[in-house]
């Protein structure tokens, strides 16, 4: 390895941090803000429950970030999140002696069986991922009624042993925080340090000359589906368990919420770029908006339209930042 | 081909008038069939309104007939009424599941003399004689300010969890509740915030976590809407506030049950009860059939056990008429245990 590839990586490196920074000074500067209005922001309790508000979304946005990385998207998650909750839901009111386990395992592999459809649809058939996903949304959502009759699973039809998975502490720390932490570490190491994970983001940023050199491209694809089904299955067994509430229309419209994460975070919708530590803060982002401004005491009539300015706000620091830096990059280039 | 197509055609048609035809000749005498049709198949809900329908028709020795379309569809509900008229019944009972699509096919019902009300969810004025209101928003504003008033000891901070801000049912109850609150004798008790969950799991939680950490002397949360109550008391129960804070509201029984025990989260909460509704359309229905009510405001009749019955200008404000059912529902730790299994 030459120093020229050693300086190259290394300013690549550097690229990516400067914009988490720009990120993590808007955050400190909102939660400063936000805490300057109502003093029971920054407590314990009140980062605790949002860290485990945000736990489904973030665990979602890994998924959709390695879809969105090979150039697709998935409409389908809050149908497929539905499904499998459902399914998990409806197997611990008919099984209340069955070990909890077994529901976490049916829910993930239903979630596994969805996304494996839309990675069918998508890899093999060829159909575009925004129109496959849309009419799988569809489908899921039919599903998860015709399922449960129409019906619902409550809180009194479910086990104490479903309950606690969302509500177990390991060493005073949530168990959804520590998965959340679990899925957001695999990612990381999946796609930095794996030769498939190296090929997602190669399919996402060059389709042809990844497939001309020798990537299964379809291959990967199925594979990104499938992964972003089995997180969806998580989510959907921590998403009942949490609410203790199993229902057909659970986590409807959701699948914005997830991809606006990955936007905030910095991944490319186009495709072929995004990072995990990116797509972390973009959920921590969204978290925080989502817990402080009922706190804000604004009318509640403000709070959308706020929701939405600040998002802007961040996205627009967010391109700021990384052309600044671009440019900066191509000067250097030129001397 | 084309000639089969063409044969095909007459003989549908020939089968269709002759239908039609026999359709006409059964209404000759008086019909004795009172018909519900209800909003889909396999809704437990809906299947105890059927149930109450069905005591109703008992009672005055009609013949009921009960119709569950396979979809919740305005298309399934016109095919269904269609048939009824054809079968000649004497009225229709309708929840309907769109507001305008229907009025072509209960029009021409209501041509046919075939006598036509909705209930539970109406249809618009023109296509109904009068609805049949499950409860009076009056009474639940009265009901769940009383609730509020009785679990705070009286006095204190109190707070409602709405569902979205735009639903209209929604803001008229919470109207109510603050017309409720001018009385001087609740003037002790305070309403520090409406929050808006929007019906959904995730933002009801949020919205009353916030509640718990910018009001901490908090003693009550009223959620006029299912999804919210029962977030409200998941996050009250997780947090172990039980006995500081309690949840009232209207909520579903089978979500609630979890919370309404001894020592739980909801002592109780409102709803209304739809073997009552279906009761009362029975016999409002039977009243518009002997023609002892035509649907206009002051009309009274008798309706059974709920006794009279009087029509009133619809408090949709639609220029209807509607029949109130009355006070909501209360569910309580001692009837919860029946009713979980009932929706």
């Amino acid at each position: 390895m030459t120093a020229k590839q050693d300086k190259s990586i290394v300013r690549s490196l550097s690229v990516a941090r400067l914009r988490d920074i720009g990120l993590v000074l808007f955050i400190v500067i909102l939660s400063i803000f936000i805490q300057f209005r109502n003093s029971q922001f920054l407590t314990i309790s009140n980062l605790n429950n949002m860290l485990i508000n945000a736990c489904i979304m973030g665990i979602l946005a890994v998924g959709m970030m390695m879809v969105i990385i090979t150039g697709g998207i998935d409409l389908s998650i809050g149908s497929t999140l539905a499904l499998s909750g459902m399914s998990a839901g409806l197997f611990v009111r008919d099984n209340p002696d069955a070990p909890v386990i077994i529901a976490v395992l049916i829910g993930i592999a239903v979630g596994m069986a969805a996304g494996f459809v839309n990675g069918l649809l998508v890899g093999k058939g060829g159909v575009l991922p925004l129109i496959a996903t849309l009419g799988m949304m569809n489908v899921y959502r039919g599903l998860t009624y015709i399922i449960a009759g129409g019906a619902w699973v409550s809180a009194h039809q479910m086990n104490d042993g479903f309950k606690a998975i969302s509500f177990y502490n390991i060493l005073g720390i949530n168990s959804m925080i520590w998965i959340a932490a679990i899925v957001f570490l695999i990612a990381y190491f999946f796609l930095n340090y794996t030769r498939t994970g190296r090929r997602v983001y190669a399919v996402g940023s060059n389709y042809e000359a990844s497939q001309i050199s020798g990537t299964n491209v379809d291959n990967i694809q199925i594979l990104v589906y499938t992964i972003m089904g089995g997180v969806s299955g998580l989510s959907g067994i921590l998403w009942v368990s949490r609410f203790a509430s199993a229902q057909g229309d659970t986590a409807q419209g959701f699948e914005m919420n997830v991809i606006a994460a990955c936007v905030l975070g910095g991944v490319s919708i186009t495709g072929g770029s995004g990072k995990v530590p990116g797509v972390a803060l973009g959920t921590l982002l969204l978290g925080i908006l989502r817990n402080s401004l009922p706190l804000l005491k604004v009318s509640p009539f403000w709070q959308d339209a706020i929701y939405g300015v600040i998002i802007m706000i961040a996205i627009i620091v967010n391109v700021m930042v990384k052309r600044t830096v671009d440019k900066r990059n191509l000067q250097r280039r030129h001397i | 081909m084309k000639n089969l197509k063409r044969v095909l055609a007459i003989v549908m048609v020939t089968a269709l008038s002759l239908s039609i035809l026999a359709a006409c000749g059964g209404g000759g005498k008086k019909s004795n069939d009172y018909a519900l049709l209800s909003k889909s198949t396999g809704n437990p809900y809906m299947e105890k309104q059927a149930e109450g329908f069905k005591e109703a028709v008992a009672e005055f020795e009609g013949n009921a007939i009960v119709k569950f379309p396979a979809n919740p569809t305005a298309e399934d509900q016109i095919a269904m009424i269609t048939e009824l008229v054809s079968q000649g019944v004497a009225g229709i009972a309708v929840a309907a599941n769109d507001y305008d699509a229907l009025e072509p096919a209960l029009k021409e019902a209501t041509k046919k003399g075939v006598k036509v009300i909705s209930l539970d969810s109406s249809v618009n004025p023109a296509s109904r004689l009068t609805h049949v209101n499950q409860a009076d928003p009056v009474a639940i504003g009265v009901s769940l300010v009383e609730a509020a008033f009785d679990l705070t000891g009286g006095s204190g901070q109190f707070a409602i969890l709405s569902a979205t801000s735009t639903a209209s049912n929604q803001n008229t109850w919470i109207e109510n509740m603050k017309k409720t609150l001018e009385d001087p004798k609740y003037a002790d008790l305070e309403l520090v915030k409406v929050a808006y969950g929007d019906d959904l799991r995730d933002k009801s939680v949020s919205e009353t976590e916030a509640l718990l950490q910018t009001y901490p002397d908090l003693k009550c949360i009223v959620a006029p809407t299912t999804v919210g109550i029962a977030a409200a008391a998941k996050v009250i129960t997780d947090n172990g506030l039980v006995d500081t804070i309690a949840v009232t509201g209207l909520g579903l029984p089978s979500e609630m049950a979890e919370y309404m025990v001894e020592g739980g989260a909801c002592p109780y909460m409102f709803l209304w009860n739809p073997i009552d509704v279906g009761y009362l359309a029975g016999h409002t229905l039977k009243a518009m059939v002997d023609e002892k009510a035509t649907g206009k405001v002051g009309d009274k009749f008798e309706a059974g056990r709920l006794g009279s019955m009087e029509v009133v200008d619809a408090t949709s404000g639609d220029g209807g008429t509607e029949v109130l059912l009355g006070d909501p529902f209360k569910f309580d730790l001692d009837n919860i245990g029946e009713w979980k299994s009932v929706y």
